[in-house]
């Protein structure tokens, strides 16, 4: 038995857990953020269908703004509609936006400072079979260091919805990252979600492991087959990358003195990046990072390429036994 | 005729108090670029004097017109006029690049109020011009949107997506001016690369084109306009201008863009040290000549 909380889906381990992308949370979100606010807009760069945004397309037709395949224009256009005092949500695939368009992302929208949503859809290896081209796993770390960004990495459907309701109206430029793939819908209305705040799925006093996107749910897993061996997993669900919830991941380290990180992103600059950041001048523990270790993607299925690049339950639990281990002193080789 | 004797000679004279002002403000700072403020002085005169709906008392007036600079660097020129036209203190020219500065070394938005955007980086004005303009038809608002852009920048690829953007929307509210002083870093535009006929070029993508000469008020002026007459298109005016205008020695050469007076040894110029007073002389003795461009 693990301590799971309640509020998540019953069927969490359960072959009839449900499968949605994040994406359609997205969409909507958006028509419910659109409904809330008249300011809010939303601008595609010709994958109108693909992102989710159609909704929205067909509720607010005067509100929607095709720019073509165009991701400079698409956030350069939404800053200048951001001065006027709308609310812009820009999607695309995240390779092309943010992964085009940093500069103008980083000038136009940060610099000025103007509420304008980064949407990155399709991030991760599990974009599948298109392959590297298609596959961001740098769009973190691209957006991550610009000031005045928020980075919010939704781990299912519900949560990308409420995400993408909050952002909407607290007035900052952001990226939300969204996946191509159906990912296990793990949480449920009851789950508590503020931006900002990482929040604990499971608790236990062996070793932490922080988690985003799709990752939260293999670290589940992952804790319950640890809980198996007698090591108590504290799991954590940290959508917000930037800002850190920094109260709840140092008490974090400081009650478990170990700490595995776990994104569908290269460990450089994601959020395992940003935990080191924090933890090593606040409280420094045994860290072990699970992403994409410094390679492209590549086509295949989903699972098959989670598989494959190691972003597992197994290469989890693997990482926490391995930390757990150097806690204790242990000469547990780093993986 | 669109401008009286005296409208010509008033924002003649108030042209070259800018230039002045952009002078000792690049002497002032030691860094910064001349060719392009003092080329465009004319053309920020007649917008900010003559063209424009706005407040100097009330910057952030939802009705006003909307001013883009998409080629941040010539900012010199922006700052100047909008000093002379009562934005802030004249005196806060002397602080242009330093540290804790509103006057940034280029644009930024949140320090200074009157911007609309910050910029820097080419090729971003005219997106968010049209952004603007956007939402200006789409909610029915009155004001226009004027965004001053480079010849140099017309190299970017982010220009000519807000280029098929702006047609395709017939964002007739917008007026891109372009500052076409054939010069860019590197050299002589047609030399780093070929841009001419920028007009068939605009004209091809939908938008309705005037050639003007820049140092012209009675054709910047008219020019604007026109623009206003314009339903269905946007309107590029190419304002063909002297890099360096007023000041003999910075004329027409590409070495001045990036450089300050008195910080290069450019052929033809006096030398270091010298170079600011003899543009500040020039300027103050030069009106006759200026003025004879418009006879």
């Amino acid at each position: 038995m693990i301590g799971l909380a309640p509020h998540l889906d019953p069927r969490l381990f359960a072959d009839d857990l449900p499968q949605v992308p994040t994406r359609n949370g997205y969409g909507e979100g958006l028509v419910l953020a659109g409904e809330a606010d008249p300011h809010v807009v939303a601008l595609c760069a010709d994958l109108t269908e693909s992102t989710r945004t159609e909704a929205f397309k067909e509720k607010f037709p005067d509100r929607f703004v095709e720019v073509g395949v165009a991701e400079q224009n698409l956030v350069t256009v939404a800053a200048g509609m951001a001065a006027c005092g709308k609310i812009p949500f820009t999607t695309s695939y995240a390779m092309f936006s943010p992964g085009r368009n940093w500069e103008q992302i980083r000038t136009t929208a940060c610099y000025n400072d103007q509420p304008v949503k980064v949407v990155g859809s399709h991030a991760g290896v599990s974009v599948g079979p298109d392959g590297a081209t298609h596959q961001a796993l740098e769009d973190i770390a691209l957006m991550r260091v610009l000031p005045n960004m928020v980075v919010v990495c939704p781990t299912d459907a519900l949560e990308a919805r409420r995400a993408t309701v909050a952002i909407a109206q607290h007035g900052q430029p952001t990226y939300l990252r969204l996946s191509r793939a159906k990912v296990p819908q793990i949480t449920t209305e009851q789950t508590p979600f503020t931006l900002g705040r990482a929040e604990a799925y499971c608790d236990g006093d062996d070793v932490a492991i922080v988690a985003c996107g799709q990752m939260v749910y293999r670290a589940l897993v992952a804790a319950r087959d640890l809980a198996a061996a007698g090591i108590r997993a504290r799991v954590i669900n940290c959508h917000t990358v930037k800002p850190l919830d920094a109260a709840t991941l140092v008490r974090a380290a400081e009650e478990t003195g170990a700490v595995v990180t776990a994104e569908e992103h290269q460990v450089a600059g994601g959020l395992g990046s940003a935990v080191a950041e924090l933890l090593v001048q606040r409280h420094p523990v045994p860290m072990q990072l699970v992403g994409v270790q410094d390679r492209f993607g590549e086509s295949g299925e989903p699972d098959e390429l989670l598989e494959a690049f190691g972003l597992t339950a197994d290469a989890i639990a693997q990482a926490a036994r391995a930390v757990v281990a150097r806690k204790r002193g242990a000469s547990a080789p780093a993986r | 005729m669109v401008l009286t004797d005296d409208d010509l000679l008033r924002l003649q004279a108030t042209a070259n108090r800018i230039r002045q002002d952009v002078i000792e403000m690049l002497v002032a700072a030691g860094s910064g670029h001349s060719a392009g403020p003092l080329g465009m002085a004319d053309v920020f005169t007649a917008l900010y004097f003559r063209v424009l709906r706005h407040d100097p008392r009330r910057p952030d007036w939802p009705e006003r017109d909307r001013l883009v600079l998409s080629n941040g660097h010539i900012c010199p020129v922006l700052y100047a006029t909008m000093a002379e036209a009562g934005y802030f203190p004249v005196e806060e020219l002397a602080t242009l690049r330093k540290l804790g500065s509103r006057l940034q070394g280029h644009p930024h938005r949140q320090k200074l109020p009157g911007l609309e955007t910050s910029s820097g980086p080419l090729g971003s004005g005219l997106s968010q011009a049209a952004g603007m303009a956007l939402v200006a038809q789409r909610d029915g608002l009155r004001w226009r949107t004027y965004c001053l852009m480079s010849d140099g920048e017309q190299e970017e690829g982010n220009t000519w997506e807000a280029v098929m953007f702006a047609a395709k929307y017939r964002l007739h509210s917008l007026c891109a001016i372009m500052d076409r002083n054939n010069i860019q870093i590197d050299g002589h535009t047609e030399d780093v690369m070929p841009l001419d006929s920028i007009r068939a070029k605009y004209e091809a993508f939908n938008w309705h084109v005037l050639e003007i000469d820049g140092h012209n008020f009675e054709q910047i002026v008219g020019a604007c306009d026109e623009a206003r007459a314009i339903y269905e298109r946007p309107t590029l005016i190419v304002a063909h201008t002297i890099p360096g205008k007023g000041v003999d020695y910075m004329e027409n050469r590409y070495e001045w863009h990036g450089s300050p007076p008195d910080a290069a040894n450019v052929p033809g110029a006096p030398p270091k040290g010298k170079q600011a007073a003899v543009a500040l002389a020039e300027l103050r003795t030069l009106g006759g000549r200026i003025r004879s461009e418009h006879e």
